[in-house]
């Protein structure tokens, strides 16, 4: 974004990354597939580089308002410095912050989830899809995003995109409304389950393991890791693939 | 005697209602200790919610058997209590059925679908007593109804169904009156049900069965006098609260926490003290510890909540097993709240009891379980948020007691220092991008 501003241009939008997308290993992927794909689609996009910071959502979950609110604040300053009016995040936490929490605090963005910003290319055109591409017949079952789907009532566009890929699309017993959490939500990404008989990412990836999807397609990168890490404590590495549906649309992409 | 039924009545009337508004009161003051917050923007979304989950109960019917069986009981509980507003005016001018005359057969048409509803009450209330008691699904077995909250719903089902048969057995004695030809008793028509008894009453006498009649009427309005007397001190309450509560509800995006300006403003402060007033104080407590630091919508939600245990089927902590049960968040949050009331009635004004919402009700292993995955909100059927109270219980465990798990601490102290939540260098935050 800074190199940007001292060319004296600005871009039609601001790619948020996240700190999953910045520093996971797994996550950094779908943070190249996204970035592949604007790039094919020609639009003028920047990120924040070193100046982007935690939006604060763990933080604000657990209960540290100081640190949310001093991490808001810094994120803010840096957005309105640049004049940002428009986000996109691969991130549905970072999207529910962003959008929701931010308005209230002075931060006023036009904030998109990708899946939203991916359903609107393709209907414009200008993501065409491969004739007969990899998922071409397959299998796919989408996991809903707690953050996307009852925390902002985006349950279509991660399905519609799906759609363009002419696979065969399966729903979990639990979905949509009833879609059951992958576990990670509420900062508990960063510290052990409590005491109980299961873990909850094994819960749901055993539902999804049940559809007898291939891949199982995700729009988060941290129920993409909780969801990689049930198929493979279910040992099922070598059938099954979890997927950010932004991968998906970068390999099937013309 | 008949003067002196009336002055019994109306004795017993005006006992019923004082006693109700005075737990009615009691109720709001409580629910009044709780913080400000203002919820009365939008006022036509809200009218709408009322109308579309409170009246058309919307969520019930993503079940629609369940929904409609309830949808009787509740339909038969609302419009039946027309017909004690006739009950009640007999009772206070010392008349029978007043509205027989002037309704004329429109009158017979109204008791009989009362009478078709009432027995659609019964109907359903046995379906629904065994599906608590013999069925054992698995949200009413649950340990959090162990003892009272598991009476309190048989009873109230049972109550309807006594209720309900008192008013049947009152019509075909009244019916039965009419039929041998007691001039008192005026011919009302016949109604259905009540009119497939009469015949078999009839060789009773006149004496007997103005004396079950009376005695049904009676047991009729005393049975409701004490339901109403009961509700507050039920999960019934929910009849009546789940209006004030579905106009209430928050209307921002679920996912949306609640802000607390008072932090807001002090990291405002410490960024540009410039902006800082002389005298800015800070808030006397952060988060929730306590039923009185929450707000007043959590506390309408405590007393709305009827305990049906649909958040805590979806809760997906509860379902693999963890202490966290959203259903006994509210419940433990109105138990709190009823035991500060009795407090302030017993001492005029709260005194510190040593107890508190936060660890003497509900443990820091519940709360630390939740995903915040707002399964719970969205399932239920009377527009309560357990996770609201979740999160703000949070905060007072974060900032007033720094209770957290070590690895939580890390990740804080990763946020705060390297901007991240994992430990990394801000200046690797772009290497995907050349790597
Ligand atoms: S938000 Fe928390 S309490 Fe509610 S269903 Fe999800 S995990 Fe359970
Ligand atoms: S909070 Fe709502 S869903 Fe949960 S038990 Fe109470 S009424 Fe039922």
């Amino acid at each position: 974004m800074a190199e940007l501003m001292m060319n004296g241009e600005t871009p039609e939008i601001l790619f948020w990354v996240g700190c999953a997308g910045s520093f996971d290993q797994r996550a950094q992927k779908i943070t190249k597939a996204f970035a592949t794909i604007l790039d094919k689609t020609g639009m003028k996009w920047a990120i924040l580089g070193k100046e982007e910071a935690c939006t604060g959502d763990p933080a604000r979950r657990a209960g540290n308002e100081f640190l949310f609110q001093m991490m808001a604040y810094q994120n803010i300053q840096v957005l309105n410095g640049y004049g940002i009016k428009k986000i996109v995040t691969t991130c549905p936490h970072c999207f529910n912050t962003l959008k929701n929490e931010y308005p209230e605090l002075g931060g006023h963005y036009e904030v998109i989830h990708h899946t939203t910003l991916l359903q609107q290319l393709i209907d414009e055109g200008k993501i065409r899809m491969k004739e007969g591409g990899e998922f071409k017949g397959k299998r796919i079952t989408y996991h809903d995003s707690c953050y996307l789907g009852r925390a902002n009532d985006i349950y279509e566009a991660p399905r519609k995109v799906l759609e363009a890929l002419d696979a065969e699309l399966v729903e979990m017993k639990r979905c949509r409304t009833k879609g059951l959490c992958c576990g990670a939500g509420g900062a508990q990404m960063f510290k052990e389950d409590e005491p109980g008989d299961k873990r909850i990412n094994l819960e749901r990836t055993e539902e999804a393991l049940q559809t007898g999807a291939g891949f199982i397609a995700s729009a988060c990168p941290f129920c993409n890791t909780m969801m990689t890490d049930g198929v493979k404590l279910n040992e099922k590495e070598e059938s099954v693939q979890v997927l950010d549906i932004a991968e998906m649309i970068a390999m099937n992409m013309e | 005697m008949q003067i002196i039924q009336q002055v019994l009545f109306v004795l017993l009337a005006g006992a019923a209602s004082w006693l109700f508004y005075k737990k009615a009161s009691e109720i709001k003051r409580n629910i009044l200790l709780g913080k400000e917050e203002d919820l009365t923007d939008q006022p036509s979304v809200r009218w709408r919610n009322v109308v579309l989950l409170a009246l058309g109960q919307k969520k019930m019917f993503l079940n629609p058997l369940v929904a409609v069986l309830h949808f009787v009981i509740y339909a038969g509980f609302i419009i039946i209590n027309i017909e004690v507003l006739e009950i009640v005016l007999d009772g206070i001018l010392g008349k029978h059925r007043l509205f027989a005359e002037p309704l004329g057969s429109f009158y017979t048409f109204l008791i009989n679908s009362f009478e078709w509803l009432a027995v659609g009450v019964i109907v359903v209330c046995v379906i629904f007593l065994s599906r608590r008691n013999i069925n054992k699904l698995k949200r009413f077995i649950s340990k959090d109804l162990n003892g009272w909250p598991r009476s309190d719903a048989n009873y109230i089902l049972i109550t309807e169904i006594v209720l309900m048969s008192l008013f049947i057995t009152m019509n075909a004695a009244d019916r039965a009156l009419q039929l041998n030809g007691n001039e008192h008793y005026h011919d009302t028509g016949n109604f259905f049900f009540s009119g497939l008894l009469a015949p078999s009453l009839q060789s009773f006498g006149d004496g007997t069965l103005v004396a079950i009649e009376r005695a049904c009427w009676w047991l009729h309005i005393v049975g409701i006098f004490a339901f109403l007397n009961y509700l507050p001190y039920s999960k019934h309450l929910h009849i009546l609260l789940a209006f004030p509560n579905a106009y209430y509800a928050r209307l921002d995006a679920p996912g949306k926490m609640r802000n607390m300006p008072s932090v807001q403003n002090e990291v405002l402060y410490a960024m540009q003290p410039e902006l800082a007033p002389a005298d800015a104080a800070p808030p006397a407590r952060f988060g929730a510890k306590d039923v009185m630091d929450l707000s007043w919508k959590n506390l309408l939600d405590a007393y709305s909540c009827t305990e049906c245990g649909r958040c805590t089927a979806a809760c997906p902590a509860n379902g693999t097993g963890k202490l966290l049960s959203p259903r006994k968040i509210m419940m433990a949050t109105r138990d709190r709240l009823e035991e500060v009331g009795k407090n302030i009635n017993q001492n005029g004004s709260f005194q510190d009891d040593g107890k508190s919402l936060l660890h003497d009700y509900i443990s820091v292993e519940e709360l630390r379980a939740c995903t915040t995955c707002n399964a719970c909100v969205q399932e239920c059927p009377v527009s309560i948020s357990p996770l609201d109270i979740i999160t703000e219980l949070r905060r007072s465990l974060i900032m007033e007691e720094s209770n957290a798990p070590q690895e939580w601490n890390g990740m804080f102290s990763n946020t705060e220092n390297n901007f991240a939540p994992w430990k990394f260098s801000p200046d690797e935050r772009d290497q995907w991008a050349t790597a």
